[in-house]
């Protein structure tokens, strides 16, 4: 019976139109973006193949592998800042959130989820203003605290901390619902058997709800990974395309804009082949890292 | 004895741990509303604090420039056409795959699912030419393709799974009674999935609205520029004046959170809906 319908069901033509924008606004220009890296030139006309030279030039010519590698290990502190504080203070609210007996948990996880819903650039707009020492910083002397007093975003050694903490602030709101939807999926009666043998919050969250959300775990890393290798508007916001100061918060987006969109200044021509270049090795990392990610965690979920 | 102690519990140390973080995600929203309330050389006064007289004129000197008001029609247009396109064209799709079982369905699903672990960016280069290609470049028209191919894996998922779980019988009564295909979609499925397709729509609002990426490497002109993009400008026109900065940013701010206070649990149930299932 099923089986007949289906066969004269027409498929194709409910799949068509989403097949078609998908293939051709994602997963064409995705592969040919790939393809474009073994290219130098910027249009048809003018676009010879160059095999390997585009990944030679970035990582052998001086000033481009500087470039490179600079934004390179940027992207992954910048990461690990997120991986560390964002995903941890978000397993860590949403173990609190999801307590039953708490009151006022509804209004916490509002507005815990508040910065999540502006745009990256008013985020970090904002707090450009608000770590710029001539606005806050005399009022911070003035009620005794002028230690506090500093300009974060214009010394190389708390600039990377600063915008990744003030991206921390922005997504923290996404790990904490996955995590509390994922707590809230285990069996109450598991819980109870754990506390009736009397294991005390802290190996109760360690040896029976931890391993229990690894999924979500996993997908909350893949997430991270993914979102973070491509940051480009926090930079953008509060640090303009160059990673200011002296490329001390260039990201992998940020370098990748510069090469292959923009084009360096002065000259301002982009270099479509060196940008894919970018993308392609952004594109093999994500692989490599995600893949194994998801199958380590998924398995049985 | 820990069960009576349990019962006392009042969650004291949750509490204070939590009000720390509501602070620190409310003072800055406070420290950009109350400022956008005062002067240029007011604002350094006390930052922290509400301003002594409430000045309204950086709100109605943003608002009579006539560009805020381009910027947000455009965004606005923008992300309603994106997410009218991606519900429905994901409902067809999910109606396919949930109901068409064979290898090929298997594989089109999963060449779809790959996507919500790929970024769009990725393929800016080529996207690029292929605006250049179709003359939309510098035209919002060359956002809504990209914003509906970037939401189609999430919304396949999500209506997928969920029409795959309606009841099997809902289709042989309307098959017995020779409703085509076509029919059993517009009568029968597409009211049964509107919470379905809320949550698709809920998920792709904020990437969507909140995009900096592609207007900023599509789009120069004024005319055609989205809200961020428009931010981006009067940031630079107003620099020293961070008064009207702020009032900028505040009302850029508006729409999405007044929408997310209005609906909170619809959106946190949207956001988390592309991992979590039920």
């Amino acid at each position: 019976m099923r089986i007949k319908h289906s066969r004269h069901f027409p498929w194709l033509l409910y799949l068509a139109p989403a097949l078609l924008v998908y293939t051709v606004f994602m997963a064409f220009p995705l592969i040919d973006s790939l393809r474009l890296s073994l290219f130098s030139g910027n249009n048809q006309v003018t676009r010879v193949f160059v095999g390997l030279d585009n990944f030679k030039r970035l990582f052998t010519d001086p000033e481009i592998s500087t470039r490179y590698w600079g934004a390179f290990f940027n992207t992954w502190k910048f990461f690990f800042v997120h991986f560390i504080v964002q995903n941890g203070l978000g397993i860590f609210f949403a173990v609190l959130l999801t307590q039953e007996t708490m009151k006022g948990r509804q209004i916490y996880q509002t507005i815990i989820f508040i910065p999540t819903t502006f745009a990256v650039l008013i985020t970090g707009y904002l707090w450009k203003l608000m770590l710029n020492p001539v606005w806050a910083g005399d009022f911070l002397v003035s009620i005794g605290l002028p230690f506090l007093k500093h300009p974060y975003l214009g010394d190389t050694n708390t600039a990377l901390w600063a915008v990744s903490l003030v991206s921390c602030w922005q997504w923290l709101g996404i790990p904490t619902m996955m995590f509390v939807a994922a707590l809230r999926n285990i069996n109450v009666e598991l819980l109870e058997a754990a506390r009736l043998e009397g294991a005390g919050s802290v190996k109760t969250f360690w040896y029976i709800k931890l391993p229990l959300i690894k999924p979500i775990v996993g997908i909350v890393a893949v997430l991270t990974f993914v979102n973070n290798f491509n940051a480009f508007d926090i930079v953008f916001a509060m640090e303009n395309v160059n990673g200011a100061p002296e490329y001390s918060t260039d990201l992998i987006g940020t370098l990748f804009y510069r090469y292959g969109i923009a084009g360096q200044h002065p000259i301002g021509i982009p270099d479509a082949g060196l940008g894919a270049a970018i993308a392609t090795i952004t594109f093999l990392l994500l692989m490599v890292l995600v893949i194994p990610t998801l199958r380590q965690t998924q398995r049985g979920a | 004895m820990r069960g009576s102690l349990r019962k006392e519990n009042r969650h004291i140390f949750s509490h204070i741990v939590l009000l720390l973080w509501t602070f620190v995600v409310l003072f800055p929203i406070w420290v950009l509303v109350i400022n956008s309330f005062k002067t240029r050389l007011t604002i350094y006064e006390n930052p922290f604090w509400i301003p002594k007289t409430w000045e309204f004129s950086n709100y109605t000197t943003v608002l009579r420039d006539g560009d805020f008001f381009t910027y947000f029609k455009n965004s606005f247009f923008v992300v309603s056409i994106s997410l009218v396109l991606v519900t429905l064209l994901a409902s067809l799709a999910g109606y396919a795959l949930a109901r068409y079982k064979s290898r090929i369905g298997t594989i089109i699903y999963y060449f779809f699912i790959a996507g919500m672990m790929i970024p769009i960016k990725i393929a800016s280069i080529k996207l690029l030419e292929i605006m250049r290609a179709l003359g939309l470049l510098n035209t919002i028209y060359a956002l809504p393709p990209i914003y509906v191919a970037m939401g189609l894996p999430v919304g396949v998922f999500i209506l997928t799974t969920f029409i795959r779980e309606l009841p099997e019988d809902l289709y042989e009564a309307a098959i017995i009674d020779g409703a085509s295909s076509g029919k059993i979609y517009s009568m029968i499925i597409l009211p049964l999935i509107r919470p379905a397709l809320a949550t698709t729509a809920i998920y792709n609002l904020i990437p969507f609205w909140n995009d900096l990426w592609f207007p900023l490497i599509f789009i120069n002109d004024e005319r055609h520029k989205t809200l961020l993009l428009g931010v981006t400008r009067l940031f630079g026109q107003y620099q020293t004046d961070w008064s009207k900065v702020l009032a900028v940013l505040t009302l850029s701010a508006i729409p999405v959170l007044v929408l997310y206070l209005a609906m909170s649990s619809q959106f946190i149930k949207g956001v988390t809906a592309g991992s979590v299932k039920g």
